[in-house]
């Protein structure tokens, strides 16, 4: 982790969907679907955000890209606050900033060619290369792994893994500086699973891309990140570098998530000591108040259906909303007390 | 669900609001804008034989003169509340809902539509049996039995029946077996169901299974298609794996939710035959509403028109609400909007 | 003789584009009280079989050989009818997408009663007492009330314990489970999981249970069966799978996979290419278009199909290589390079 300036900010960003009822369209509540959210991406690392369906994942990523509009908070990227830029102003920062699809399947236009899919970008931001658009196009083909011939065939051609590299090729098109990447592996199998996120490190290497990449797969996660945030409805209850995040994880959320991951070892399943948490994730429209994980939680006491835990941080770079978190002290909300 | 109701009923008054909204634009504003003259107007009323003072006068008196709105608004009330016009020979009272005269015989025509009623609702209803039963049917087995000789000889008969039009289909059947084997009476001939009910039955047999004809054809291809698709879903799969005997799966299963989509288009159907099945009825000289339609375009009878357009398109509305609400029992996803 | 025998199966489907050998050839047993992994990759005939051992292809195009013996009875041979009887009472499945698996217009205690009534000549209210008691013990929070909630009303996880119930309702001593959890959360699949291993050793049913996730099936499975392009590849105990590989298949699952439970690698090791087309398999080895041995073998990969042939105590491995080879290359070569890193 650097100490230069982030490449991509973000502070308290809020997504509320209104959900209206009855017959004038009244507005009777919000899908809090990301709802006061903080995190920073530095350069050329890779951030992983995970957590369970329905957490707000995928709006985070729109978020950022300003595919949605934030309802409240800040987004800033390069030094540059986008959170209401306009789209006609945001156009030459799209550039910058690209977004993967996890559906390699229905993220392509069946009736186009791969050159014109993954020459689309130059020609929607109005770039003349000069060695032409086709030249280009190759060169990122062959990039991504497939081969130059590959650009006058259609989508319907290519296996899975293969449409996920011409996903992929046409982000790369525009050299962007960040890339959120949206489930980029889960509709893969295994085995082509690994061929993704391999390129999707090289590439990073080799370009010197930032990612912000979102999945629901912890070990894919670990694998591909630096640092890693975890979310639970809508909000981050935890943050660190993987390291510690994997060893030390110190929400009681994140404990059971990595708990719940079954671990191709025969021998572990007998010898694991297991968290299983009981119930589903609540809905985001009515969450549950204060410490939003208390339904679920065993280690839940009042004050934690009272009063909502910050997000401290509670060692260097690892920061945790939980008043009792594992692997650390508790945290006294009292109101003189001094956290750490 | 009750929310669900009422808003499904505000939108049904809604459209029926439009629609008279577009009816009285259609035959009276755009006239206007067209270059024709309230005179022009009035003089429909009165006949050709009237001296320009006398329609000034009239035209003066029906209200052609005043804003469009307040025409509107009068027409409107006429509807709800009846009206009274002022020919110059003393004030007549015409009860609501009230849609004018007509202009040939002087008649209101609300009473006129009425009467015309039972012939379009007995044809109405008995083709719509026949079709559903039939359509259904055809298409529930040619899904079966994809592929089959029954099923190519079934859809090469549909897809005949949905490009043959109706007056082709009604003509020949009326030369085969009224005209030809003498089986059914060679039209025009309606005895209303409370009289003779065999006689009724009798005279609309020939009719009935023309419409059907039409409307089965297109039944049998979209049950086909529904039943293709929904026996493809995965809870079949699971009915099936439960043990539950195929003829269970497809008909508690399988039917249920494939025949779910087409309730919509028959309320719309339905609700337009409602509202006159004009080329079977004129095919067949029945005196229904269809019929009644024809000879009003034909005389330029405005009023007649509009009357019945706008009862056409209320049976419409109506058909496709009572289809929506239906579909709300049906199908228990759509309660939660 | 097994409670569960399949012998040689084959399933295949003429198609416009060619015959496909969704399976082909494919042999296992399974006692009662014992679970079976079936994993590999998409397309690769995994839910073909399942759909096969029940009965579910019968009146379809495909065209099935081979014998599938269940407690003693052959069922290729089988009327429908009889199969049908079977279906539900002594073989259950449980499907991987459980909103789409459920009937949309129906509650879910409506669906269990049916599946209950179709087996047991019981009234209505016997059934629905008996449906709650299964949702009950599928672990569904008030399930007096929940028994008549529509499937869109439950949560994911709730829908799948749902389908377990309705899958369980009527005692069934097979049960094949078709990537149950693929569907769910990670907290909400270790609960279906940590449920279905309970319920099978209350009920002593045989289980196979299908996936592509190596975890589920080291969680869950006594022995395993890696599938590649409608045949096994190699089959065993779980711990010959995990601890003793033979087929460069199976390394490849094994080295693609990114692991919680050990160090982080740097790099994965993704197998080359994609999986085979099943209309046009590869000659000889199908998996030799990929194989990094596949010169090794003497020319054989791509004209021979290689047997499957017993190593020891049961386990069979598919591929030309002789043993000691394998054995070397996995102690020498893939294991370190999986494990130290
Ligand atoms: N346009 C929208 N209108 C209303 N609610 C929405 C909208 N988009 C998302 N939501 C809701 O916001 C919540 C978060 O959705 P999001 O797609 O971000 O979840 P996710 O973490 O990406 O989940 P998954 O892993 O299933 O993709 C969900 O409850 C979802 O139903
Ligand atoms: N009815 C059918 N007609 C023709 N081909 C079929 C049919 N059913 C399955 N197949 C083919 O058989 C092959 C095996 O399919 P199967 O569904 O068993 O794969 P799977 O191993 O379950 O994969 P997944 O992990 O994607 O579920 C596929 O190539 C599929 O296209
Ligand atoms: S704050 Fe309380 S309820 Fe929330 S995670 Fe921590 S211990 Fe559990
Ligand atoms: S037979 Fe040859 S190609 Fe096939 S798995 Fe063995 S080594 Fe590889
Ligand atoms: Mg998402
Ligand atoms: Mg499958």
């Amino acid at each position: 982790m650097s100490d230069n300036e982030p490449l991509l900010s973000v502070r308290d960003m809020e997504k509320h969907f209104p959900v209206t009822k009855g017959l004038f369209k009244k507005q009777v509540g919000a899908v809090k679907a990301v709802d006061g959210i903080s995190f920073d991406v530095f350069k050329g690392e890779t951030l992983g955000l995970v957590g369970e369906s329905g957490c707000g994942k995928s709006t985070t990523g729109r978020l950022v890209t300003r595919l949605l509009e934030p309802t409240g908070g800040k987004v800033v990227f390069e030094g540059e606050d986008i959170t209401h830029m306009s789209q006609g102003r945001l156009r030459p920062l799209r550039r910058d900033m690209q977004m993967i699809f996890q559906d390699p399947y229905s993220s392509l236009n069946p009736r186009h060619t791969v050159g014109a899919i993954v020459g689309a970008p130059f020609r929607i931001q109005g770039i003349k290369t000069e060695q032409g658009t086709k030249k280009a196009v190759q060169e990122i083909l062959e990039l991504v792994g497939l081969s130059p011939e590959h650009y006058n065939r259609y989508p319907h051609e290519f296996s899975g893994g293969q449409r996920q590299r011409i996903g992929i090729a046409r982000t790369l098109a525009l050299k962007p500086k960040l890339i959120i990447a949206d489930e980029p592996v889960s509709a893969l199998d295994v085995s082509i699973q690994a061929q993704v996120v391999n390129l999707l490190e090289d590439l990073q290497n080799e370009l010197d891309l930032t990612y912000v990449v979102i999945a629901h797969d912890l070990s894919v996660v670990r694998h591909i990140s630096d640092r890693v945030a975890v979310m639970y409805l809508g909000k981050i209850v935890e943050v660190a570098d993987r390291k510690s995040l994997y060893s030390v994880p110190m929400h009681p959320y994140t404990n059971a998530l990595l708990s719940a991951v079954p671990v191709p070892d025969p021998k572990a399943r007998k010898e694991r000591e297991r968290i299983r948490l009981t119930g589903d994730v609540p809905s985001p429209l009515n969450p549950p108040p204060a410490c939003r994980f208390h339904t679920r939680c065993w280690k839940a006491q009042e004050i934690c259906r009272k009063v909502e835990p910050p997000l401290a941080e509670l060692a260097t770079g690892h920061q945790v909303a939980c008043h009792f978190p594992e692997n650390a002290p508790d945290q006294t909300p009292a109101p003189a007390a001094t956290a750490g | 669900m009750v929310t669900y109701i009422i808003r499904r009923l505000i939108g049904a008054v809604a459209m029926l609001i439009v629609i008279s909204m577009v009816t009285f634009g259609i035959f009276f504003v755009v006239p206007q804008w067209a270059g024709a003259t309230p005179e022009a107007l009035a003089s429909r009323y009165v006949g050709r034989a009237a001296t320009p003072e006398t329609v000034a006068l009239i035209a003066e008196r029906l209200g052609f003169n005043d804003p469009v709105v307040v025409q509107y608004g009068r027409f409107v009330k006429g509807l709800v509340a009846g009206a009274e016009y002022d020919y110059g020979a003393g004030v007549e009272q015409c009860p609501a809902p009230c849609f004018g005269y007509s202009f040939i015989s002087g008649q209101p025509v609300w009473p006129d539509l009425v009467d015309r009623m039972p012939v379009t609702f007995s044809l109405a209803i008995g083709a719509a049996i026949l079709w559903v039963l039939a359509g259904i049917s055809v298409g529930v087995l040619s899904a079966l039995r994809r592929g089959s000789f029954f099923d190519r000889l079934s859809m090469g008969t549909a897809l005949a029946g949905v490009s043959l039009p109706i007056f082709f289909t009604g003509m020949i059947s009326l030369v085969v077996f009224s005209y030809g084997l003498g089986w059914t009476p060679p039209g025009g001939a309606w005895t209303d169901f409370t009289v003779n009910p065999a006689q009724w039955a009798y005279n609309l047999l020939l009719p009935w299974i023309t419409l059907a004809f039409l409307f089965a054809a297109t039944y049998a291809r979209l049950t086909r298609a529904g039943m293709l698709e929904t026996m493809g879903e995965d809870y079949i799969r699971t009915a099936r794996a439960k043990g539950l005997r195929e003829n269970q799966v497809v008909v508690r299963h399988g039917l249920r939710a494939a025949l779910t989509p087409l309730l919509t288009l028959f309320g719309i159907d339905f609700g337009l035959l409602i509202g006159g099945a004009v080329l079977t009825e004129t095919t067949y000289t029945l005196p229904g509403l269809g019929q009644f339609a024809i000879l009003a375009i034909r005389n330029q009878d405005l009023p007649q028109v509009m009357g019945v357009v706008l009862v056409a398109a209320g049976f419409v509305v109506v058909a496709s609400l009572v289809v929506d609400l239906l579909y709300a029992v049906v199908d228990p996803r759509v309660r939660l909007s | 003789m097994n409670f569960l025998d399949v012998k040689d199966l084959k399933i295949h489907f003429p198609t416009d584009d060619g015959l496909v050998r969704s399976v082909d050839g494919l042999s296992f047993g399974l006692e009662r009280g014992k679970t079976l992994g079936i994993v590999g990759e998409s397309g690769s005939g995994k839910s073909v079989t399942s759909l096969g051992i029940l009965g579910l292809h019968k009146g379809g195009r495909a065209r099935l050989s081979g014998e599938i013996w269940l407690d003693g009875e052959e069922l290729i041979g089988a009327s429908s009818e009889h199969v049908r009887r079977l279906r539900g009472k002594k073989m259950a499945m449980i499907f991987q997408d459980p909103l789409s698996s459920m009937h949309p217009f129906y509650t879910v205690g409506h669906q269990i009663i049916e599946a209950y009534r179709i087996h047991n000549d019981v009234s209505k209210q016997v059934a629905r007492k008996h449906a709650i008691d299964m949702l009950g013990r599928v672990g569904i929070p008030e399930p007096a009330r929940r028994v008549d909630s529509y499937p869109h009303e439950f949560s994911g996880g709730m829908r799948q314990r749902a389908m377990i119930a309705m899958a369980l309702s009527c005692d069934p001593e097979l049960l094949i489970a078709d990537e149950p959890t693929t569907a769910l959360d990670v907290t909400v699949q270790a609960q279906i999981l940590d449920l279905m291993r309970d319920l099978q050793r209350e009920f002593n049913s045989a289980l196979i249970i299908i996936t592509h996730d190596l975890g589920v099936v080291a969680e869950l499975s006594d022995d395993i069966l890696v599938m590649y392009g409608g045949k096994c590849v190699e089959y065993g105990t779980t711990e010959d799978i995990f601890y003793r590989p033979e087929h460069p298949y199976t390394w490849g699952l094994l080295g693609s996979m990114p692991r919680l439970d050990r160090e982080p690698t740097e790099r994965l090791l993704p197998i080359k290419g994609s999986p085979p087309s099943l209309i046009n398999v590869p000659p000889g080895c199908a998996f030799h278009p990929r194989c990094p041995y596949a010169e090794r073998t003497k020319g054989k990969a791509d004209t021979e199909v290689p047997a499957l042939a017993e190593t020891e105590g049961g386990h069979l491995v598919r591929c030309h290589l002789d043993r000691a080879e394998r054995q070397s290359l996995w102690e020498n070569e893939i294991k370190p390079v999986l494990e130290t890193q």
